[in-house]
């Protein structure tokens, strides 16, 4: 009775292997729509031009976009503009979410109506899953330079920023340089934006402090050690710095990119954001891709015309970001020049690591972060 | 020893530590989340309860979700309990052990291994956070496996079940109109638990990016502190009403019923 | 009675057979397999991740808290049980309390850290009076978001859960057994340290075994309080499935969970074991 049973529970056991294995459904593309054509468009021209790309996209009525907190770089001003502009519903998906989950979001939801049409991924996650995007040129593709984009155009950069600190300067004093933060007037009140783990802000935060103390995009470990210094000395604040930490006073030093600091005006108005001044600058761009399975593909298209439009790339100027093709619209005298010149000056050389050092920086910080901060 | 003055005193003492560490936290979170600016009391938080929209989506889906999974766990498990009692006694000690097995399982292991089985789900039925019923079924099964099982002890089922068929009634009236009517304190209070616990379910909605409840209080949480506050009293508070409610229905069943 | 007709009645499990199957035992299997596999082929290179000293300082943090509240929980959760029990079998004391603990265990995740967040985070009530009144500072330097934290706001339901666990066990204990033991010429002490206390340790200690599980598997409380670090087993399967910076690291995740459920399994085997000793006395 008892090896019957054996046997049996073996068969099942082997069988619910066998079903576990073959999980992965067979997943036909889902009708998206209306918009075949637009599936496959790689250009407005594919469809006729923008006449007819916007008239899709109307059609479509529908656009799912995911990631985008409303005070990051003025998304929650974007989404409003381009709603209203052409009539389209903009569902905001998970605005709390962070690269990984925008693909694997993406995964989940194939070829149902509420996966994401369009991607604003950091640099890791973007680069690892090409293969999911679909190539579109928008109307002013060339004007931006090459080293910003996939040659095919299956992802643009769209804003970037550099590592800053923002500090409540009714609390704190300027800080001249990094070493201040170790000072006794910082006590209990910095805060790094995100697990450098985990969090690509984070990562780089670690990598400013890296570079102000002699190290670079090959060497880390500087800025690892650094944030073990500010630990021990009771300055770091191991809490994640939000609205409701800065306006509580939790964490009134924030390191993070200077467009995401300076939102936070809007939660304490002595808010100031600050790069360190003779420091090489830590830079970070954002990159936009469409879904290649887009259930909305017009509306997706459009809405990388409209981000990468005049009025979209002010806007997310507006938020403190430094737009794309800020350099060309300057030159065609486009750009809002008083936002513009109001961006925090930037001294030295950017430092942007490429892949091979981002990978390189992240295993070293995998076996070194979580006990520097114990 | 036992009414001795000085256990009294000491049994009064370690009750007040005891409601301090306990009703402490829940008093904090009132005065936490009607704090307004310079001191003030302002019940804004409580009203955004009901005026933030997310909050008043995630709160409806959650409540969906406790209906549909309460539902959906009496389909699946009370027919099979009964089923097992009068007809296949053999299957019990295999029935208890895989209505147990979720008590080893965490449901942070489950969800890390349910995102291909997910697939299929949105595949058939749409990606929409009610979805998440099938996996809270399994999440709810120990706990209301135990209610039930509780309930058919206290009842002799075979004989009922064997007097009924000896009248002539079909399986399906056995179970419908003889054993459920008789069972039903086991069935509120399975109904009930799995309510408390699909309100404060967080893990596996939070891992497959849906909105429930949880997930939304969380999320709050970063931008205004003290709606997420009022928000967390306000399940506690819900939750403790339906339990309560269960121990006030599962008394008078008890009087009445025998 | 042939064969197939014996059978014939299980077939009616076969619905509830198969909804498990397919939402417990795939997703389980799915997890061990995933365990010893990447990218399609067998391999132990995640399990040997596993003794990595990141991860290894994980499932350390992990056992510690997991121990720790479940000692505290179950030392002042069986005082609590025999305050409870002491006072009488229908009191509106062991009534409310036995309701109370029922919530309270259940009560765990994002309500609990916010009620700690609301007591003695930040700007927390108690923080604040204590900052205004005695000067003292309790929040210091963010104790609440590491691992003496934890322990705290885990023994907020850990000690309502040994509440109900324990109850049926300090019921069982006879009041003739006490008569008996003086008749005989015991005196209380010599009652409890040598019949009470013996009856009673396999309950006891299966109940800590069962909190030390529940503590372990924990995932809500931790992920609502702490944003920074993963200091726990838990922890570090978030961030192995939805890091932007460190990628591919998904079947790392599957490779803790495996380690989950053997920790959780040895606890509830053991648990299981001392429960089967503990039902011959409370009949």
């Amino acid at each position: 009775m008892a090896s019957r049973t054996l046997r049996v529970s073996l068969v099942a056991a082997v069988g619910v292997a066998a079903l576990a294995a073959c999980a992965p459904p067979a997943k036909e593309k889902g009708s998206g729509g209306s918009g075949t054509d637009a599936a496959t468009a790689t250009s407005a021209a594919d469809l006729g031009g923008m006449g007819a790309l916007v008239k899709a996209a109307k059609k479509e009525g529908k656009l799912n976009v995911i990631a985008l907190p409303p005070d990051w770089a003025n998304y929650g001003n974007i989404i409003k503009t381009f709603g209203d502009k052409y009539g389209i519903q903009v569902t905001s998906q998970q605005p709390d979410a962070g690269s990984q989950d925008e693909i694997d979001a993406a995964k989940r939801t194939k070829g149902t109506d509420r996966a994401p049409d369009v991607f604003d991924l950091g640099q890791a996650v973007a680069l690892a899953n090409t293969s999911m995007y679909a190539k579109y040129k928008v109307a002013s593709f060339n004007d931006i330079d090459a080293r910003f984009k996939d040659a095919n155009g299956a992802w643009v950069n769209d804003y970037g920023g550099y590592m800053a600190i923002g500090y409540d300067s009714a609390k704190v004093p300027a800080p001249k340089s990094i070493d201040d933060l170790l000072g006794p007037k910082y006590k209990g009140k910095v805060a790094l934006n995100g697990d450098p783990t985990t969090s690509g802000a984070g990562f780089s935060g670690v990598l400013m402090a890296a570079v102000a103390k002699g190290g670079s995009a090959d060497n880390i470990k500087p800025g690892v050690d650094f944030f073990s210094q500010m630990k021990k000395a009771g300055n770091l604040v191991p809490v994640d710095p939000t609205s409701a930490t800065i306006k509580s006073g939790q964490t009134p030093v924030v390191i993070d990119w200077d467009y995401t600091n300076a939102a936070h005006v809007n939660d304490v108005a002595t808010w100031k954001v600050a790069l360190l001044p003779n420091v090489d600058p830590v830079g970070g761009f954002y990159y936009q891709a469409i879904n290649a399975d887009a259930p909305h593909p017009a509306a997706a298209r459009l809405w990388e015309e409209f981000l990468f439009s005049d009025q979209g790339q002010n806007l997310w100027l507006a938020g403190g970001a430094r737009p794309i093709r800020a350099d060309a619209m300057v030159k065609a005298g486009t750009i809002d020049k008083a936002k513009y010149d109001a961006l925090p000056k930037v001294t030295g050389t950017p430092v942007i690591p490429t892949t091979e050092q981002t990978t390189k920086m992240s295993d070293y910080l995998a076996k070194n972060w979580a006990a520097a901060v114990k | 020893m036992r009414t001795s003055p000085a256990f009294r005193v000491f049994r009064v003492v370690m009750l007040l530590l005891f409601a301090v560490f306990f009703f402490g936290p829940l008093l904090a979170m009132l005065d936490f989340s009607t704090r307004g600016t310079n001191g003030s009391r302002t019940w804004d938080a409580w009203a955004n309860l009901v005026k933030n929209p997310e909050l008043n989506r995630a709160i409806v889906a959650s409540l969906l979700l406790a209906l549909f999974t309460v539902v959906l766990m009496l389909l699946l498990l009370v027919p099979t309990m009964i089923w097992v009692r009068l007809r296949v006694p053999r299957a019990t000690r295999l029935l208890e052990f895989l209505c147990l097995l979720p008590l080893t399982i965490p449901a942070l292991v489950i969800v890390v291994g349910i995102s291909n089985v997910y697939q299929w789900v949105t595949y058939f039925l749409g990606d929409h956070v009610l979805n998440l019923t099938f996996v809270y079924v399994v999440l709810v099964l120990p706990f209301a496996y135990r209610a039930i099982d509780a309930a058919l002890s206290s009842i002799d089922a075979t004989t009922l079940a064997e007097a009924a068929r000896s009248l002539g009634a079909s399986w399906g009236t056995v179970i419908g109109r003889i054993i459920v009517p008789n069972i039903w304190s086991g069935l509120l209070s399975a109904a009930f638990i799995s309510v408390a616990l699909v309100l404060g379910e967080f893990t596996i909605a939070s891992l497959l990016n849906y909105e429930n409840m949880q997930v939304v209080i969380n999320l709050l949480g970063k931008s205004d502190a003290n709606t997420s506050v009022a928000a967390s009293l306000a399940a506690i508070a819900f939750a403790f009403v339906l339990l309560l409610l269960l121990s006030v229905v599962g008394r008078s069943r008890r009087t009445e019923g025998s | 009675m042939s064969r197939l007709a014996r059978l014939a009645p299980s077939v009616a499990l076969l619905p509830f057979l198969l909804y498990l199957t397919v939402f417990l035992l795939v997703p389980t299997v799915t997890v061990v397999v995933g365990a010893f596999a990447e990218n399609g082929r067998f391999t132990l290179a995640n399990i040997t991740a596993l003794g990595d000293p990141v991860t290894l300082a994980a499932l350390r943090t992990s056992v510690v808290l997991s121990a720790v509240s479940a000692v505290i929980g179950a030392t002042l959760g069986a005082v609590l049980a025999y305050l409870v029990v002491s006072g009488g079998p229908a009191s509106w004391l062991r009534r409310s309390v036995v309701s109370l603990s029922g919530v309270l265990a259940q009560c765990g995740g994002v309500m609990l850290a916010f009620a700690f967040i609301a007591t003695i985070g930040f700007s927390g009530t108690l923080t604040i009076w204590l900052r205004d009144h005695l000067g003292i500072d309790i929040f210091g330097s963010g104790w609440l978001f590491a691992l003496p934290g934890l322990i705290l706001v885990y023994a907020y339901f850990q000690i309502p859960l040994m509440v109900i666990v324990f109850l049926p066990a300090l019921d069982g204990i006879k009041p003739q057994w006490r008569e008996a033991s003086v008749n005989l010429g015991a005196n209380g002490w010599q009652y409890w340290t040598q019949v009470a206390v013996p009856l009673l340790r396999p309950a006891f200690l299966g109940a800590t075994l069962l909190l030390f599980a529940n503590a372990f598997a924990a995932y809500a409380t931790a992920a609502a309080l702490v944003s920074q670090g993963n200091p726990i087993v838990p922890l570090l399967i978030r961030s192995g499935l939805s890091s932007e910076v460190l990628l591919g690291h998904q079947h790392l995740a599957y490779a803790l969970a495996f380690e989950m459920i053997v920790v959780v399994a040895i606890v509830m085997g053991m648990y299981g074991l001392l429960l089967r000793r503990t039902a011959r006395w409370l009949r």
